[in-house]
């Protein structure tokens, strides 16, 4: 399997569980897209760091090419998956009655 | 240098430390939920991270690094991205929430 598939089924599992599993529905809501803006903003600072210096190496083979601020697109996608998982699970937990 | 992976992380969970003390955002003071967060993320992206580093999708510059490594590989930096990383995003999350007074579902 390339990055690029999976980081496709990992942003696709986690609109899932947002959506279908645990429903906290935050695909929907303005104050999580808002929220990923911001996050994505420093995202591109700490990839591009952690890339531009040579911290991380890809294989060329298994990613498109195709890279924003010295990260591979891919990260993005895996960056959109934990952060979304994360805010999710968090608000489900809140839901459930833990530490709301 | 051997803390640079180190000292990124730092500087996120440093950047984002005022929305908990100035804003008040209570999310490290809700540390059994953020706890409870944490963990699923961490043993999801761990894993993802271990098969892509036993498949060569990534490598790491050592001499950047501490030279802790983990079970699977995994350098002891990549373990704490997955807990600082989700901690700053739910810092943001709640800071939004705050301030615009948006519903966010478990209201």
């Amino acid at each position: 399997m390339t990055y690029t598939l999976a980081a496709v089924l990992g942003v696709a599992g986690a609109a899932a569980l947002d959506l279908a599993v645990m429903r906290t529905r935050l695909l929907t809501r303005k104050v999580f897209w808002v929220a990923y803006a911001i996050v994505l903003l420093f995202q591109l600072v700490v990839n591009g760091i952690l890339t531009g210096r040579d911290i991380v190496r890809y294989d060329p083979a298994v990613i498109v090419g195709l890279r924003v601020v010295f990260a591979p697109a891919e990260d993005l996608m895996f960056g959109f998956a934990m952060v979304l998982l994360t805010l999710s699970i968090w608000v489900w937990l809140g839901r459930k009655g833990v530490q709301p | 240098m051997r803390l640079t992976y180190l000292l990124v992380l730092l500087g996120c969970l440093l950047g984002t430390l005022p929305l908990e003390v100035v804003l008040g955002v209570r999310v490290y003071r809700r540390w059994c939920r953020l706890v409870l967060t944490l963990l699923p993320v961490l043993v999801v992206f761990a894993a993802w991270d271990i098969a892509a580093i036993a498949a060569g999708h990534w490598s790491f510059d050592g001499s950047q690094m501490t030279g802790v490594v983990l079970p699977g590989e995994l350098p002891l930096e990549e373990l704490l991205f997955f807990l600082v990383v989700p901690t700053c995003a739910i810092l943001c999350f709640e800071a939004v929430r705050r301030v615009r007074r948006w519903p966010a579902g478990d209201e």
